[in-house]
């Protein structure tokens, strides 16, 4: 074991699958001799060489449509969107073509990739980078969606997602990025894709997060536990295709949910949660089924982050709206 | 002082190369590919087979028993003859008015038709034809044409990338990105753009300013090959040194053929009366591939009336077998439909997997 932050445990993933699999290939912009914008690709094209490890051309449309030929030539292509407020320019390549390859030609092709990129807000970033856009990757179907939380799960579904043999979008929150270490076991080891993780056992009401809200939802479930308010804190990790079951069993014990999501209220993926909860356990809930997000408007200018990201009290704020219905 | 602009003369670098004339005649000799007398009488079969094709899927669309369908006349030599410079090892992806070149490449033709009909088993290449579907979205295939490419340059393989696209299609983001990734990759990929002059109705001259789309080949730091797409000995040796440079090592090449079609844009309510005049339809019908080679070949004594007329038969026999082939394939259902999205159904689509089952069981 190893204490790792999330970026290490990704860089080591990384390696682990350059390392057990040939056909791996690493390649976007700055991740060859650069060693990635921030640092996640670090080391890899010294160890493995420019022939699995390189730089591209600065166009995201190319990089992925790229991914979806090399796929046909039996490659397992792990692609990098620098910012995933870029991914606009490849939306065709991801969802027009990856997404498509394995059903347009009834099985004859397939694509095998998993395009990583950062996001996520808290760290003052310029202009599109910080864009919570998974909501748009979960409504296309053909992919997979996982966004991890922490440094382990990192490790684990990100070897999960690169041996997968249908492409997946492998989000990363800038903000977990280096915020703190964890064990990481140095061993290969895989955590399944579409498998949620109760993060904190609780009787009273179930927060359902995923990436950097995960941290938010159990800081305010420690709040929340000293007003005697027991929160069960469930932790997505992929955010598409959703565990139903594991979202479920847990209302049908607490009786009440809140879904909380960093991106704006229009966008994300908790309404389609919300969707399940009420048509799988509407008999169950003590009040309706709350969401924590941002506001609709468009991602704020830098120094707005602080007054627009939702954080804990908001959380905690909507816990007792629910606890009080 | 004023500066020079750099496209002074730049249209003399993209003159286009012609060897077969209007008359049949060779013009420049010294351009005249190897190919047998057994080589040219296949190729002139494959040509008028192709027009034969279009005839029939033009009537049989308008009878409702075929689908989307994008006519092909006119285009034969730009078609035929690149494909025919290819070995069945090279990757082809076409656009949508490529079929032509998948059925020459191994795809049946009852599959070609239910590709128009929209049928998943149209687009499920057998085994040993390289190839994806004919691609909707104008210019994602020229991206994964590099990605091809790079992928059989890694593999080591002798092979090449090859993908078509039109006039219109040269204005894409796409475009330039896939030849300029292919370009720094030195990628073996050939890009066929063929000039029909019209996109939908928008006609070339409104799709850029430059005089050849060609010289957009220079952008990227690639050879580009304006040739007469009506002449198919000019397309199969440009092509044909386009794949000896590219297996070599030497990079992409991008072609530009000058054709037309003398078809609607597709079967889809297109009237091309709107936006063509006879004067330009009859300009181009005297520039007929199949007329041009018809005299050489003739001119020759390896065609006749006879081969023509039993090549005519054959086609129309063949078609007839394939729709019939095609009307008998078995039903899409909602099931297959969600048995070919992922290796592994995800949990949505294992839910929806069984309530389908049980519809379809009814």
């Amino acid at each position: 074991m190893a204490q790792m932050t999330m970026i290490q445990a990704i860089t080591d993933a990384l390696s682990t699958e350059l390392k057990n699999d040939e056909d791996v290939l690493v390649f976007g912009e700055d991740v060859g001799q650069n060693g990635g914008v921030f640092r996640a690709t670090e080391g890899l094209q010294e160890e493995f060489g420019e022939e699995r490890v390189f730089d591209t051309p600065l166009a995201e449309s190319g990089i992925i449509g790229m991914s979806v030929g090399l796929s046909t030539q039996g490659f397992r292509p792990v692609p990098e969107i620098q910012f995933f407020g870029f991914v606009y320019e490849a939306m065709d390549a991801v969802s027009g073509q990856a997404a498509r390859m394995r059903y347009r030609s009834g099985g004859r092709w397939h694509a095998p990739i998993t395009i990583r990129s950062p996001f996520g807000g808290g760290v003052h970033t310029p202009e599109l980078h910080a864009d919570s856009l998974e909501g748009l990757m979960a409504q296309q179907p053909g992919l997979k969606v996982v966004i991890p939380s922490n440094p382990y799960d990192a490790k684990g579904l990100l070897i999960s997602s690169i041996r997968e043999n249908d492409p997946v979008i492998f989000l990363e929150h800038m903000k977990l990025y280096r915020s703190f270490r964890e064990e990481v076991p140095e061993e290969e080891f895989t955590v399944d894709l579409g498998k949620a993780n109760v993060k904190r056992e609780g009787k009273d009401i179930t927060l359902i997060a995923y990436g950097a809200m995960v941290h938010s939802s159990l800081k305010a479930a420690e709040e929340l536990e000293k007003e005697n308010i027991d929160a069960e804190v469930i932790d997505l990790r992929t955010v598409q295709p959703i565990d139903v079951d594991t979202i479920i069993e847990s209302v049908m014990k607490t009786n009440r949910a809140v879904v909380v999501q960093e991106a704006q209220r229009q966008a994300g993926i908790a309404a389609s949660i919300v969707s399940e909860i009420q048509e799988r356990a509407i008999l169950h809930l003590e009040a309706p089924v709350l969401r924590v997000t941002a506001p609709d408007t468009v991602y704020p200018f830098s120094q707005a982050e602080e007054v627009w990201l939702p954080n804990y009290e908001d959380i905690i704020e909507k816990a007792k709206q629910s606890i009080n219905f | 002082m004023s500066f020079k602009s750099p496209l002074e003369g730049i249209d003399e670098k993209f003159e286009m190369i012609q060897i077969l004339n209007e008359d049949g005649e060779i013009v420049n000799e010294d351009a005249m590919p190897d190919l047998s007398d057994e080589d040219l009488v296949e190729i002139m079969r494959r040509m008028v087979y192709t027009r034969v094709l279009d005839q029939r899927s033009i009537a049989l669309n308008r009878q409702g028993r075929l689908g989307f369908y994008a006519p092909t006349a006119g285009q034969e030599a730009s078609q035929i003859g690149s494909h025919f410079a290819l070995e069945k090892e090279d990757f082809l992806l076409p656009a949508y008015r490529d079929v032509p070149q998948l059925i020459w490449h191994g795809l049946p033709l009852y599959q070609a038709f239910l590709f128009s009909r929209g049928h998943f088993h149209g687009n499920q290449m057998p085994e040993d034809v390289n190839a994806v579907s004919p691609q909707i979205i104008i210019g994602a295939q020229i991206t994964q044409a590099a990605g091809v490419a790079l992928g059989l340059k890694r593999r080591g393989k002798p092979n090449v990338a090859i993908t078509y696209t039109g006039d219109g299609g040269a204005s894409q983001g796409d475009f330039y990105e896939g030849i300029n990734f292919a370009g720094a990759y030195q990628a073996p990929a050939i890009f066929v753009v063929q000039n029909n002059q019209f996109a939908i109705s928008v006609p070339v001259e409104k799709q850029s300013a430059a005089n050849t789309i060609a010289q957009k080949a220079a952008a990227v730091g690639v050879p580009g090959f304006l040739v007469d797409g009506m002449d198919v000995f000019a397309v199969y040796q440009v092509v044909k040194e386009a794949r000896e440079r590219a297996v070599n090592g030497d990079g992409p090449t991008l072609i530009e053929t000058m054709t037309y079609r003398y078809g609607p844009h597709t079967m889809a309510g297109d009237d091309p009366t709107r936006y063509r005049s006879e004067d330009m339809n009859d300009k181009w019908e005297k520039r007929d591939p199949l007329v041009r080679f018809r005299k050489f070949l003739e001119g020759k004594d390896l065609w006749s009336e006879e081969k023509e007329n039993e090549v005519i038969e054959t086609a129309k026999e063949e078609i007839k077998a394939a729709i019939k082939k095609a009307d008998g394939h078995d039903k899409q259902k909602v099931t297959d439909l969600i048995s070919i999205m992922y290796e592994e159904l995800p949990s949505n689509l294992k839910e929806q997997m069984e309530e389908y089952k049980e519809k379809e069981s009814k």
